[in-house]
């Protein structure tokens, strides 16, 4: 993606309580909103990163408090790009953590995390260091954008 | 948030507002202490005021499953609003038999 596409930017930092979560979705909600995206949209955008900051809250940080980071861009042809980035224990296999199912959570979790961003997003990439943190990025095209013509 | 009745073997949990991993565990210990008391023949838990809900609603669905089958009662997950379909889809709860 060039820079010149992008047309409107955003960046969040909050602890990693689990109150945050639904201020952290809603937020991103708000965000995309000159967009126009139909309901459905926003709500997929909104499951998606659900996902995405209690995987940071409840995985990356299980000890104690870190900062969750979102940084957010909209482009002139409609596309959303939102990443969602800790500092905290790193992923050590991405395959095995993005696969269905998969959890290390004892607490009532359905494992099913990655496989919503999946199905929700146009993409989704993860990059990730053990003691140095995870980046999540999710894209989504908003159909009926009208927005980049203003 | 929950809503919970007990009616003649029946335990209904209305859920409202939005299931995600902070407000799961309170709607959770609500349910199963509610259950615990009466051991209803049928848990019956009803999405018609959710206005969101993440995998923690699934990871709700699949534990409040897992309770009541261990006190020998049936689980009925009812009203999914139209806009949720594709979570419950994804989750592959269809095969429990348990959507209504």
């Amino acid at each position: 993606m060039k820079n010149t596409d992008i047309i409107n930017s955003m960046k969040l930092s909050f602890p990693s309580k689990s109150a945050n979560e639904s201020f952290a979705r809603a937020a991103v909600a708000a965000f995309l909103l000159p967009l126009d995206p139909t309901v459905a949209e926003i709500s997929d955008v909104k499951t998606a990163v659900s996902e995405a900051v209690t995987n940071a809250i409840v995985h990356a940080y299980p000890e104690s408090y870190g900062v969750v980071y979102i940084e957010a861009q909209l482009t002139a042809s409609g596309r959303a790009v939102i990443r969602i980035r800790d500092k905290g224990v790193g992923i050590p296999d991405i395959k095995q953590a993005m696969e269905p199912l998969y959890t290390t959570s004892t607490d009532e979790r359905a494992g099913l995390g990655f496989a919503v961003m999946q199905s929700f997003c146009d993409s989704v990439k993860v990059r990730s260091a053990v003691g140095k943190g995870t980046t999540v990025t999710l894209e989504k095209s908003i159909i009926r954008a009208s927005y980049g013509k203003k | 948030m929950v809503d919970i009745t007990y009616h003649n073997g029946a335990v209904t949990a209305k859920l409202i507002g939005e299931i995600d991993h902070h407000i799961a565990p309170s709607i959770r210990g609500e349910i199963d202490a509610f259950c615990e008391s009466y051991r209803p023949a049928r848990l019956i838990l009803d999405f018609g005021k959710v206005g969101f809900m993440d995998s923690s609603g699934i990871g709700l669905i699949m534990g409040r499953y897992r309770m009541i089958s261990l006190i020998g009662g049936r689980l009925e997950v009812v009203n999914i609003p139209a806009g949720m379909k594709k979570i419950f889809i994804l989750s592959g709860l269809e095969n429990l038999g348990v959507l209504k």
